[in-house]
């Protein structure tokens, strides 16, 4: 049972084709990768299907239905999280705060602030709940990114390189919360560090010059001459 | 106390303040404070807006001037009481808020500026062009006798400072009841980042034409009320003098704070009042006041002393 599909999904800013006509099936519980080179087109297939990017044509099916035509809100209700590759928290407002406004969108009363606490301690944050998130530092800021997906409780959660800039352990964190996550959510994530990729995923999707190169294990990716050639430089 | 019941104390605080005040203060300033109260409750419409959802209108004198002229026209011209006359120019006001939200509300920043200024200029000519009811420039006057709401005389000090009070204290209470509830949280939220707030499933239009409605709506009521409580309605109420005015207010006072409203308007009132007192160039050193507030609290007064001492003033 597939929980996403794109169909014929394309995009171009003024004439320049970033994706194009991509077919993606991404089944119920899976955690799949998405890399490919800078300008492969990875951010702007992901800003399709969570609904920030109106595509030039193709549909896009979450759960069973078209939802093409929903606008980004309605999306994430059904079920979506989109977590920002340029980091966009609120930063004048306080971490709790920022959670909270992820969390009461689908709960109320003492359940936010437990769903608050409990976000905040999954991605480490807890000791920084009271500060500014614009006084957090840059990795930081990026756990906190993964915290408001983690505190909407998604059945997609699309994370956009959330381990850029994050120290060794804090990345080692990473790989185990996408783990304890696996199965209950279905993860899309885009990223670079082949580690994560290759000790997280189930599935890899190679994405190159807005298309889909080739799909299949982390081991079967990493043995294919042609993803070798294009992304990881060692052809 | 926790840190919510001491805000509550603070903001209930000045409102017994207010009320006490009545009791002791010469007829002079007793006049102007009745008078600042109703212009704060427009600036803490404008607030909603302006500080809270952080959309910048140049328009609001169009709201004042509907709830006004809804009140007055009512009254001049069909007969009505003060209380049905206060309804119609409250309502007035929250239609054409909703109206204006629908057009504006498709720009962002400074076209939604020009379109709100637009409006609302459109707003003053209409205000002319019907000048055989509404006498344009020149206004009219709702005479003492059309003035008594239930039995009160509202031409009456005692009785109009205890209208204005009343006014608001409605208002002021809504905008703190409003932005610590969680569509207000919302709205600020908005005013921060409003593609994230998107991006976690809120529908932020909206939002924000919600805000637009309730910060037309208090807006109407304050012109309404002054309308009604000082005996006038005229032309320049609609002008965009008084779509400026909330503006410079709450910048003065802290936009995006609940009392700074309230903290501008006096401020800039009696700033005004003390200088023409002393020069015929009162308008020089009103402006230089506002310069050097804002070079030295460009948050404004209110906003200076969250910034410093009370972060979590709402
Ligand atoms: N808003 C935009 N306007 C114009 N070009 C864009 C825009 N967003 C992305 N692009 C271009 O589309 C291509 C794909 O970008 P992106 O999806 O961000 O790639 P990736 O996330 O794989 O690095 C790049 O060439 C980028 O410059
Ligand atoms: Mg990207």
């Amino acid at each position: 049972m597939m929980i996403l599909s794109t169909r014929g999904l394309s995009k171009s800013f003024d004439g320049l084709q970033a994706v194009t006509k991509v077919d993606f099936d991404l089944p119920k519980g899976e955690v799949r990768a998405l890399i490919g080179p800078n300008g492969a087109g990875k951010t702007t297939l992901v800003g399709m299907i969570c609904g920030r990017i109106e595509p030039t044509s193709g549909h896009v099916q979450f759960d069973g239905e078209d939802i093409t035509r929903l606008p980004a809100h309605a999306r994430i209700m059904r079920g979506m999280a989109y977590t920002f590759q340029i980091t966009s928290v609120f930063a004048r407002l306080p971490v709790t705060e920022n959670v909270a406004l992820a969390a009461r969108r689908r709960l109320s009363g003492d359940a936010i602030d437990r769903a608050v606490a409990d976000a905040l301690a999954r991605v480490g944050l807890s000791n920084e709940a009271h500060e500014d998130a614009g006084n957090l530092s840059y990795g930081h800021q990026r756990l906190l990114e993964i915290a408001m997906g983690l505190a909407q409780s998604p059945r997609l959660l699309i994370l956009d390189e959330p381990t850029q800039g994050l120290s060794e352990g804090e990345i080692a964190d990473f790989k185990t919360l996408v783990r304890e996550l696996a199965g209950d959510t279905t993860i899309l994530l885009i990223e670079h560090n082949m580690d994560v990729v290759m000790e997280t995923a189930d599935r890899v999707s190679v994405l190159n010059f807005g298309e889909i190169l080739a799909e299949g294990t982390p081991t079967e990716i990493r043995e294919n001459a042609a993803v070798q050639a294009a992304y990881l430089g060692t052809g | 106390m926790t840190a919510s019941s001491r805000v509550i104390v603070l903001h209930l605080g000045l409102l017994a303040l207010l009320f006490g005040l009545q009791f002791i203060l010469p007829a002079y300033h007793h006049g102007n404070l009745a008078r600042i109260m109703v212009l704060a409750s427009y600036a803490v419409g404008y607030n909603i807006l302006f500080g809270y959802t952080g959309l910048l209108s140049l328009g609001h004198a169009l709201f004042f001037a509907a709830g006004m002229y809804g009140m007055g026209l009512t009254i001049q011209h069909m007969g009505f009481t003060p209380a049905p006359a206060l309804i119609v120019g409250i309502v007035a006001g929250a239609f054409v808020a909703g109206a204006l939200a629908l057009l504006a509300l498709r720009t962002v920043g400074v076209s939604f500026m020009i379109v709100t200024l637009m409006f609302a200029q459109a707003g003053y000519l209409t205000v002319l062009y019907f000048g055989e009811y509404t006498r344009g420039d020149e206004g009219f006057v709702i005479q003492q006798a059309q003035r008594v709401l239930w039995g009160v005389d509202l031409s009456n000090a005692t009785n109009r400072y205890f209208a204005a009070w009343g006014l608001f204290s409605v208002s002021f209470g809504l905008s703190l009841w409003l932005v610590r509830s969680s569509f207000g949280r919302t709205l600020i939220a908005i005013r921060e980042n409003e593609e994230r707030v998107r991006m976690l499933g809120y529908d932020t239009y909206k939002h924000k034409l919600t805000a637009m409605i309730i910060s037309g709506t208090i807006s109407a009521a304050a012109g309404a009320f002054y309308g009604l409580l000082f005996g006038y309605a005229g032309a320049s109420f609609a002008s965009v003098q008084y779509s400026i005015f909330p503006l410079l207010w709450v910048l003065l006072g802290g936009a995006g704070t609940v009392l700074g409203p309230f903290v501008g308007t006096l401020f800039m009132f009696y700033l005004i009042d003390l200088s023409s007192g002393i020069t015929s160039a009162y308008l020089l050193i009103a402006g230089l006041a506002l310069v050097l507030l804002t070079l030295f609290a460009p948050q404004g007064l209110i906003g200076e002393i969250r910034r410093r001492f009370w972060k979590n003033l709402p």
